[in-house]
């Protein structure tokens, strides 16, 4: 971590350009992280005017995606950034993408609670949502906490709970499947709840996707489309 | 339902997240050179081998036990902020720096087989085989085509005007600048732009077909497209020759180097493949360099 020695530039204006960048990128991890928790709020509760809300975030969102990618190609034209500096920009890049698409995800959650809520309950399944809601917005908290420290090991901690996200999502589609089955009345409404749980699967994966970065900018090394395992025998090299 | 609250324990917000990284990043003033040279500076059957070399200006040590290795057909960069002893390693490879009378430089430096500082050896003979290229271009007040035969010429390498003909015509097509004054070849050297007096030098180097080309800054004193075009040469001649430039422009090491090694206040701090420098850097005087984090 001592490696990352962001804001010592000799160039005021460098410093200044990249401080704007690591801020926007946490004030854009915020308002996501905050979609995320409000859409299954929303969900579980029934909460229509929070689910609207949520809809209403995405803009908000998508113009810091737009603001933050056209202030990284400002950095990239200007100053040609290189090692540290240069894996910043790149994972800032690419994380702002995975943000992004969380938000659109949550959008989707928030559809569906709104859909609930018109047609009524679903019998079943909000359990799950609620244990893998939990789970996934602990795993973007870290992920966007480990940008912020710089914090690769945090990072791999995330990497891993991905995978138990995903045994989770799979073991409650099962079940759901098998319910529907039982009660064929019921898929219309169950069927919103499998969506939103697939909404969340994603969320997950794209928190793995953003400490993958993390650990390109800290450690230098690409750990995409690789296991867990493989991800800490590369650290270790 | 309660466990909607739970989601709310902690809310998010970036003012805390932001915050952290300004204390716990701040620049580690202690930073101290490694004990050897970090990264990669040897390589097998090198053209240069150097071991240990050091420097010195009278009492005054520049370089600090210095070993690296470049490579045949290789480009390696030398980089490092002012007065790091870029320039002074470089002109110890084909020992420029006899020419100063306090220098005096210890160590073992080889090209192939042969010890550099050997006192049997021809410097003349030497240069030949190690040519340099400096900062400013400083063709000689001749003609154009006098100034690439000059080499040929004292070497003896043609007999007949034939053969220089050819020599001096290769070495200008080589450097690029053959199209440029095929048709006034007699006029003065000093008369080129100064992209064209350096590239005019560069073929002067490599008329006398050296196995090293040294450039010290070939192209501070160029405009951008002049610097390219240099650049572009280098890139050729790396094919021939094998290259040690010292450039102040990190993009230009970046751009035309394969090995590129950091120096600091006559140490050599690390030497890597140019890629591994310039994305990920191991040492942190290194990092501190290439991001511009000195001053």
């Amino acid at each position: 971590m001592d490696r990352m020695h962001f804001g010592e530039h000799s160039s005021s204006q460098f410093n200044e350009a990249l401080e704007s960048i690591r801020n926007n990128l946490m004030e854009m991890g915020g308002l996501v992280e905050k979609q995320v928790v409000d859409a299954l709020q929303s969900l579980l509760q029934a909460d229509s005017a929070l689910a609207e809300k949520v809809l209403e975030t995405e803009d908000k969102v998508d113009k810091l995606e737009m603001l933050i990618d056209e202030e990284c190609t400002k950095v990239l034209a200007l100053r040609q950034p290189a090692a540290s500096d240069l894996r910043l920009i790149i994972a800032v890049t690419k994380a702002v993408s995975d943000l992004e698409r969380i938000g659109d995800e949550s959008a989707k959650i928030a559809r569906m609670g709104l859909q609930l809520a018109e047609e009524g309950e679903s019998p079943r399944g909000y359990v799950e949502v609620r244990h893998i809601g939990n789970h996934v917005r602990n795993m973007l908290r870290d992920t966007l906490d480990a940008f912020a420290r710089f914090d690769a090991k945090k990072a791999l901690e995330v990497a891993a709970e991905d995978n138990e996200v995903d045994l989770e999502y799979r073991s409650a589609m099962r079940s759901l499947v098998t319910f529907m089955m039982e009660d064929p009345r019921a898929i219309s409404r169950v069927l919103n709840i499998i969506w939103s749980l697939r909404a969340l699967e994603r969320i997950g994966d794209h928190a793995r996707n953003i400490g993958e970065q993390v650990i390109y900018l800290v450690e230098g090394k690409d750990v995409r489309h690789i296991t867990v395992d493989e991800i800490e025998a590369k650290l270790k090299k | 339902m309660d466990t909607a609250e739970k989601f709310d324990e902690k809310t998010p917000g970036s003012d805390k997240l932001a915050g952290q990284i300004e204390g716990e990043q701040a620049m580690d003033n202690t930073t101290r050179y490694p004990d050897q040279t970090i990264g990669t500076p040897f390589v097998d059957s090198p053209k240069m081998r150097m071991r240990d070399v050091d420097v010195f200006y009278g009492d005054k040590q520049a370089i600090h036990g210095v070993s690296l290795d470049i490579g045949k057909n290789e480009v390696v960069a030398l980089i490092g902020p002012s007065g790091c002893g870029k320039s002074t390693f470089l002109r110890c490879l084909n020992r420029m720096n006899d020419t100063i009378d306090i220098c005096q430089v210890k160590g073992n430096l080889h090209l192939e087989d042969q010890d550099l500082y050997d006192p049997k050896l021809d410097v003349v003979e030497l240069r030949a085989r190690v040519g340099m290229v400096f900062q400013k271009p400083n063709p000689f007040p001749k003609s154009i085509y006098d100034n690439v035969a000059y080499g040929p010429r004292i070497h003896g390498l043609a007999n007949k005007k034939y053969d220089l003909d050819e020599i001096v015509e290769t070495s200008l097509r080589k450097a690029g600048l053959w199209d440029e004054v095929k048709d006034r070849l007699h006029s003065p050297g000093t008369g080129l732009s100064g992209g064209q007096q350096q590239r005019l030098c560069i073929a002067r180097t490599i008329a006398v077909s050296p196995e090293v080309v040294l450039m010290d800054e070939p192209c501070s004193a160029l405009d951008p497209i002049a610097t390219a075009k240099i650049e572009e040469l280098i890139a050729e001649l790396s094919e021939s020759y094998t290259i040690a430039i010292v450039t102040h422009s990190m993009q230009q090491a970046a751009r035309v180097s394969n090995r590129t090694a950091y120096f600091h206040l006559g140490r050599l701090v690390e030497m890597n493949d140019t890629e591994t420098v310039f994305t990920k850097p191991e040492h942190d005087l290194t990092e501190a360099y290439i991001t511009g984090r000195f001053g």
